[in-house]
């Protein structure tokens, strides 16, 4: 009873990598609490899937085996989560924001009346003092995430509603296994007790699932463009610059708003976190949305004309001027001294 | 599907996008007051949808929803120029501090008392791209939802609907009664129409007629009038609401502060950018 359960989604009928994070995550929040990990798996023909998630120092793993579950479906998992859940009690449920998990978490938050932060950066264990009751919530845990318009982080808790609730996109927790031979126990849920007829309503047609295209998320080089590049035109610059280097492109928020670069390129708190070894920031302010998703990084450029910009103060180098002059620079003499 | 009510859920956002050098106060807070107030971007997306059906379809009607202070009257206006039939402000203070859930649950019950066929949410809200609203407004209905929505058509009574995933499209079919969010990648909102602009800009709420001048007076009677619903209306527990029906808390806001780190302060020129390049080589940064 009362333990911290991780939704783990799958990936081409593997564990997802940022339910692999979140276990790594969960195992050292669950210590702190003293309570056991849990992980739920929900899918069709998963023999043996346990043993990829018990190295993670899993505890329980509740699997959900049934042909009906064989592709995600809002109705079905729902039910099944939350009637498991009504059952154990978690004191915290943890999910990959990802388009599934944003699907998922917000309809077992509201079926179970339990509160759900959305993209967190950080997740820790704390007490909570209410002076006006003199009472002290022991053990919660802070959901931390940058909040409307940035330069605020806040810090957000549920004191009086379980489980507390938290998604956390790919790549901002690392991922870790504890011990490959660690050994859980596996219990299987029986789905038909669940699921009603009714939530089979909507039916998958069909579905063109595409391998990951753009992988920033392991580059070890990026060229990063934010508004201040200007135009789609400009960011040809910075994938001259990134081949030439080894890296990846990505980009900011405001210019993948503008069009100037894919959604997949977008790093940040609702984009993708990256720890590459460099990265160049050319044309971006740097608030900290932006900056929850790459101040890990080994090395950090940062291009602008503003002296004054954010980013500078995270940056070590800075170089002030116009990214159209600073890039062909860059170009030039990286062909001029590379070997 | 002839006939059908659709409600369109909006929020009116401030403007996080066009976030201008003097958005930040002194003291590193947001100032709010100088950020537009805009439609919602993705629910200008599910608002397109809605008024595709009504154009394809016999006695569709469509009603803009939306809960706010009575300012949001105005994304109300926007809606009308736009093709809407008609639109209901909930605005009540009880609403205020609602988080995702205290508001779903209003928005629940004020769709109950609408008894709409099919209700079009945007994906999410860019104040603070939670997208929780859409799903929790469908559980609390007991409807089942269908996210990320790009393209949708009928097929006989069921709806046919394109899902924007991630990786790649998922299609789907949903029988009705049903709650779809809209994704920001299915087709813009046409613009204004000029004659439903004539029609419609004099439409007001009660609250806002109130604080109108003589001149509005004169100008005539608008087409219509735009509804305005408490926590009464919609039968609302306001224990439910507000600041005590939200489980989530804010426990603490921090300003962030930025560390400096020792940085190397470079100018653009040829010297300059040529010995960072060697600098970065032979400390194999890069090469
Ligand atoms: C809920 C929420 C979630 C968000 N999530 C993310 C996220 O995941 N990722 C993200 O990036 N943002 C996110 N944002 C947006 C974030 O707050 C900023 O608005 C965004 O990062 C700004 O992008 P930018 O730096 O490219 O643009 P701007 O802030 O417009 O900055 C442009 C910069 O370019 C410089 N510049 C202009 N012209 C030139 C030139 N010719 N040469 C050199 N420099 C030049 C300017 O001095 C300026 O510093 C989020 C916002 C919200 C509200
Ligand atoms: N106050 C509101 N009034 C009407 N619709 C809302 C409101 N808040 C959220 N929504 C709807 O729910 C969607 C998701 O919002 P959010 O969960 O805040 O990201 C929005 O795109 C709107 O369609």
């Amino acid at each position: 009873m009362n333990n911290l359960f991780v939704f783990c989604e799958l990936d081409e009928g593997r564990p997802a990598e940022v339910s692999l994070e979140l276990l790594t995550r969960g195992r050292s929040l669950a210590d702190t609490l003293g309570c056991r990990l849990e992980a739920l798996v929900l899918g069709s023909g998963l023999d043996g899937i346990e043993n990829e998630l018990f190295p993670y120092g899993v505890d329980v793993v509740h699997l959900g085996d049934d042909p009906v579950l064989e592709h995600y479906r809002t109705m079905p998992y729902t039910s099944v989560i939350t009637g498991l859940f009504k059952q154990e009690q978690p004191q915290i449920a943890l999910m990959g924001a990802t388009t599934t998990g944003r699907d998922l978490g917000p309809r077992v938050s509201s079926a179970l009346h339990s509160g759900l932060t959305a993209d967190c950066t950080s997740l820790e264990i704390g007490d909570h003092y209410v002076k006006k009751t003199d009472t002290t919530y022991k053990n919660l845990l802070y959901q931390i995430r940058p909040a409307f318009g940035g330069n605020i982080i806040a810090t957000i808790i549920n004191p009086d509603h379980r489980p507390q609730m938290a998604t956390v996109r790919e790549g901002v927790m690392k991922r870790e296994i504890i011990n490959k031979n660690y050994r859980g126990e596996l219990r299987r849920i029986d789905v038909s007790a669940f699921i009603k007829p009714e939530d089979l309503a909507v039916e998958i047609i069909e579905r063109h699932m595409e391998a990951r295209k753009v992988d920033i998320k392991s580059a070890q080089i990026i060229v990063s463009g934010g508004y201040g590049v200007g135009s789609k035109e400009n960011f040809a610059m910075l994938y001259e610059l990134a081949s030439l280097l080894g890296g990846e492109v990505a980009a900011s928020r405001a210019a993948v708003d503008a069009g100037y670069a894919g959604h997949e390129r977008q790093v940040g708190q609702t984009g993708v976190t990256v720890r590459p070894k460099l990265y160049i920031a050319c044309g971006i302010s740097g608030q900290i949305q932006h900056t929850a998703g790459m101040n890990q990084s080994g090395k950090i450029i940062a291009i602008n004309n503003d002296p004054m910009a954010p980013i500078n103060s995270i940056a070590d180098y800075v170089i002030n001027g116009d990214v159209a002059e600073v890039i062909p620079r860059l170009i030039k003499y990286y062909k001029a001294n590379a070997r | 599907m002839n006939g059908i009510k659709i409600v369109v859920l909006a929020k009116q956002v401030p403007d996080t996008r066009n976030v201008g050098p003097d958005a930040m106060k002194a003291d590193g807070t947001v100032n709010r007051s100088v950020l537009p107030a805009i439609f919602n971007p993705e629910d200008l997306n599910a608002l397109e949808q809605a008024l595709r059906i009504k154009e394809s379809y016999e006695g569709v009607t469509v009603t803009l929803l939306t809960m706010g202070p009575v300012r949001a009257a105005e994304i109300i206006r926007e809606g009308l120029y736009r093709g809407a039939d008609d639109g209901i402000l909930l605005t009540d203070r009880a609403f205020a501090g609602s988080d995702t859930l205290a508001t779903s649950y209003a928005l629940a019950l004020a769709v109950r008392r609408l008894a709409p066929d099919l209700v079009i949410g945007g994906r999410q809200a860019i104040d603070g791209d939670t997208a929780q609203v859409g799903p929790q407004v469908a559980e609390k209905l007991g409807w089942p939802q269908v996210t990320y929505a790009e393209e949708m058509h009928f097929e006989g009574e069921r709806l046919i609907i394109r899902r924007r995933l991630e990786r790649g499209v998922e299609n789907v079919s949903a029988p009705l009664p049903l709650v779809v969010t809209v994704n920001g990648t299915a087709p813009a909102c046409r613009y204004r129409n000029a004659k439903l602009v004539m029609k419609y800009k004099y439409a007001r709420t009660d609250t806002e007629l109130q604080a109108e001048s003589s001149d509005y007076i004169a100008a005539g009677r608008p087409a219509i009038k735009i509804t305005e619903w408490g926590v009464d209306a919609i039968g609302a527990d306001p224990e439910k609401l507000g600041l005590s029906g939200s489980p989530t808390k804010v426990k603490e806001i921090e300003n962030v502060i930025l560390q400096s780190k020792e940085s190397k302060r470079l100018t653009a020129s040829d010297g300059d950018i040529e010995s960072l390049v060697r600098e970065l080589l032979e400390n194999h940064t890069i090469g």
